[in-house]
């Protein structure tokens, strides 16, 4: 888009082939994009299109058969520096031994920040998500929306460049999920952090990305990269019922709906 | 949905079909031990009077299989372990579902079996000789004993997880007692009392062979203090694989024993509730 | 009200036992049951501050130190089997096989190697045997843990120290708690009965010194304090299993709620 947006995630000829049951199966043949620094960049695609699998290759946790990821220009081989991860399986990405505190403390305890800034930025962001009060539960005395959003404090307090969400809001309540998404935005807006954020629900990637990628079916390639161009100001009712959200929503709807018919673009 | 695309990721890193793998591995393992057993002996890197070589222990081995008393004396280990053993299952799951459905029996006792449970059987022992010197009494004592507990308190839970609407209605039905503990508590409590009934197997062997071994009770555990104090080394080891061979295949025949109840449980269950 | 008669409860049974006991064997000529009165008078002298010292605290001294050796020993080995797939599959069949020997068993073998003499084999016994239930427990724990857990620590980089110690240990802490507390049982069994294999001093020798040279009372009363000890070790593991636990406690709770 614009000449001098530095970019902060290059994804370049991504391919990830694994051994399942004897066979080899190709999750992901060929995934090239580009995410700027500050954008926020939704991943939509059809179940089993290995959404999950492109975001744990880009976590670095899994390895690449083919193609390269780049974090801020580096080559990325295990998990980098400088990325934050939030699970969709919330209740299990916590430490149940720890406190909600201790709980976001631990990875700037393992960054190495000094004890007084951690605490300072363990209550930034506690705050930040409105979980000032429950810092010295567990993350099992807290409901499902709550937990997630620890992860998510967990998350910002590590003051990552790239954030990678995969699904977060999927095992969550519908009202819930509405209030995690503004959340999400607020913060993202707040403090101009590049998101990753991979979703199933198509609503929501419009709702909340400012570009959406819609991916095939397996073996996955990009079928379209929508751009949103909804205002910066969102709303869950107004924004959800305006004419140009619609459209959007519709478009790719309908480029999913393809998808799961195996529609690929190389074809068309 | 999401399932779908998490078990990919899942299956990289470990579900990929190593299993013959595992196997080679595993019996490499073995065979790394049996090898270092029969090079650290002969090679005078461990005295021989402390270990013997691999096919030193595989000949006792082989030689005791043709030896009469070895026979006898497995029997006799077999013998009172299972008698043993059944012995404490029946008292366990008699006193378990009596004071298990009861409420008012299981405050009463439950400060004492907390006490009385973890005293340990061998604490019996000095009495136990007084009373029956060497004879296999002595074991069996020991034996039901110690499995007993094991059993009680596998029982005890079983009972305990009664789903409480099926109890009621059973009630409001006005089953007799005896109904209700066959239809409701037994099927309830069956794999309880089969889990307890593979933890008393395993105490219940190692008691006897205690008891064999210190006592002199009959069995392979005399078998083996004599050979050790004789200096019979390789059959000191030869026996004591053959005691392991035991061990495991009670622990196999538990194991089996469970695997069958429960599929049978899983059956019946369903007709419970 | 209710907390009288919950402590009514914890005392009632025990109590009608023993006074029981006291008045049926009051009058015994029985030679192996004497009456309990004679045994409660046999205490004071028997296990005075001279038998407390030389033979009491040496076999709970070595039953510690046996029990902490298998401790660190399961948990590092377990830790390490546990977390690489090929080191697991490699040792199983041999783990299997040493699990299925029965720990006394391994008295006559230790023998062989040492004789049965002082402290040391009777340590090493004990501390073989309490190995087993926390090395295959520990397995079994660092096996099941948590693949989310995992990729967390990773993701966000920690270092393998916190990895291993903060993430892997504690969340196998309840299975390996399961272990200790097996290994603790078969710890005092052990105890006795390396004692009773060859010794001269310890409790478990004291009670067959009594037993042979026919002091009942005393013997009895041997028993009693074995089963005290068992008692009370293993008190004091659930108070500290519950202390340490709460967390995993509260877990299940809330997965059970839901």
């Amino acid at each position: 888009m614009t000449i001098a947006a530095p970019v902060a995630l290059d994804i370049s000829g991504v391919r990830k082939v694994y051994q399942g049951h004897g066979r080899e199966v190709e999750a992901v043949r060929e995934l090239t994009f580009q995410v700027t620094r500050g954008e926020f960049v939704c991943v939509v695609g059809p179940s089993g299109a290995g959404k999950t699998t492109l975001l744990r290759c880009i976590a670095g946790l899994l390895d690449l058969t083919a193609g390269q990821v780049s974090l801020d220009g580096t080559k990325v081989t295990g998990p980098p520096e400088g990325m934050a991860v939030v699970f969709q399986e919330y209740g299990r990405s916590l430490f149940p031994w720890m406190t909600v505190r201790q709980n976001v403390e631990l990875p700037l305890k393992e960054k190495g920040v000094p004890r007084a800034k951690r605490g300072e930025k363990v209550d930034t962001a506690l705050e930040a998500v409105g979980l000032a009060d429950s810092a010295s539960a567990h993350p099992w005395q807290l409901s499902g929306g709550m937990q997630q959003r620890v992860a998510i404090a967990r998350a910002i307090a590590y003051e990552p460049t790239v954030l990678l969400m995969d699904e977060p809001f999927a095992a969550v309540d519908a009202q819930t999920r509405a209030e995690l998404e503004d959340l999400v935005r607020s913060l993202w807006r707040r403090m101009g952090v590049t998101i990753l954020f991979v979703t199933h629900d198509i609503d929501e990637a419009v709702y909340l990305g400012q570009r959406v990628l819609v991916l095939s079916n397996r073996p996955t390639v990009i079928l379209e990269d929508v751009t949103v161009d909804l205002p910066d100001e969102r709303d869950q009712l107004t924004t959800r019922s305006s004419p140009k959200f619609g459209e959007l929503r519709g478009h790719v709807y309908e480029q999913i709906q393809a998808a799961k018919k195996g529609y690929r673009p190389d074809e068309a | 949905m999401t399932q779908v695309a998490t078990a990919p990721a899942a299956a990289t890193r470990r579900r990929t079909p190593r299993r013959g793998r595992d196997a080679l591995l595993g019996v490499a393992g073995l065979a790394v031990l049996i090898a270092l057993v029969e090079v650290l002996p002969r090679s005078g890197a461990v005295d021989s009077h402390y270990l013997a070589p691999a096919s030193e222990m595989a000949r006792a081995l082989f030689d005791q299989l043709g030896d009469g008393e070895f026979w006898v004396a497995l029997g006799e280990t077999l013998r009172g372990w299972a008698f043993g053993l059944a012995l404490a299952m029946v008292a366990g799951i008699v006193v378990g579902v009596v004071v298990g459905s009861v409420p008012f029996l299981r405050s009463l006792t439950a400060s004492t079996i907390e006490f009385l449970r973890p005293i340990p059987s061998v604490a019996l022992i000095p009495l136990v000789v007084l009373i029956y010197g060497s004879r296999p009494e002595s074991a069996l004592v020991l034996v039901v004993y110690a499995a007993f507990w094991q059993v009680l308190v596998q029982v005890l839970y079983g009972v305990a997880d009664v789903d409480p609407v099926v109890r009621d209605t059973a009630r409001s039905y006005r089953f007799s007692r005896w109904t209700m503990v066959r239809t409701v508590i037994w099927p309830t409590a069956l794999p309880y009392v089969v889990t307890g009934f593979r933890l008393a197997a395993a105490v219940a062997l190692i008691l006897e062979i205690t008891a064999e071994l210190i006592i002199g009770v009959p069995g392979l555990g005399r078998s083996i203090g004599v050979a050790q104090s004789s200096g019979a080394v390789a059959l000191t080891y030869a026996l004591v694989i053959v005691v392991g061979i035991v061990g495991i295949g009670v622990n196999v025949l538990a194991r089996v024993a469970e695997r069958r109840v429960l599929r049978w449980h899983s059956s019946v269950r369903k007709d419970i509730a | 009200m209710k907390a009288v008669r919950q402590i009514a409860f914890v005392l009632a049974l025990p109590v009608i036992l023993v006074v029981v006991w006291w008045f049926a064997s009051a009058g015994s000529e029985n030679f192996f049951w004497p009456p309990l009165s004679k045994i409660v008078a046999a205490f004071p002298e028997t296990w005075n501050a001279d038998r407390l010292t030389g033979d009491v605290l040496p076999s709970l001294g070595r039953l510690v130190v046996g029990y902490l050796l298998a401790l660190v020993a399961g948990v590092l080995a377990g830790t390490a089997i546990g977390l690489s797939r090929s080191l697991r599959a490699f040792c199983e069949p041999v783990l299997e096989f040493f699990r299925a020997i029965p720990p006394p068993v391994l008295i006559p073998i230790i023998a062989l190697f040492t004789g049965y003499t002082g402290a040391t084999p009777k340590i090493v016994t004990i501390a073989l045997g309490c190995l087993w239930p926390v090395l295959l427990n520990t397995v079994e724990g660092v096996r099941g843990l948590d693949e989310v857990l995992l990729d967390t620590a990773r993701s966000y980089r920690f270092r393998r120290h916190t990895r291993l110690v903060r993430v892997v240990i504690y969340g196998a802490s309840p299975q390996i708690a399961t272990g200790a507390r097996q290994a603790l049982s078969i710890g005092v069994i052990l105890m006795v009965i390396s004692e009773l294999f060859g010794a001269n001093q310890g409790l478990g020798a004291s009670i067959v010194q009594f037993q042979r040279s026919f002091a009942i009372p005393e013997m009895w009363t041997g028993i009693i304090v074995l089963g005290l000890i068992g008692v009370v070790l293993s008190a004091l593991f659930r108070v500290i299993e519950y202390r340490a636990m709460a967390w995993y406690r509260g877990l299940r709770r809330a997965e059970r709620g839901s």
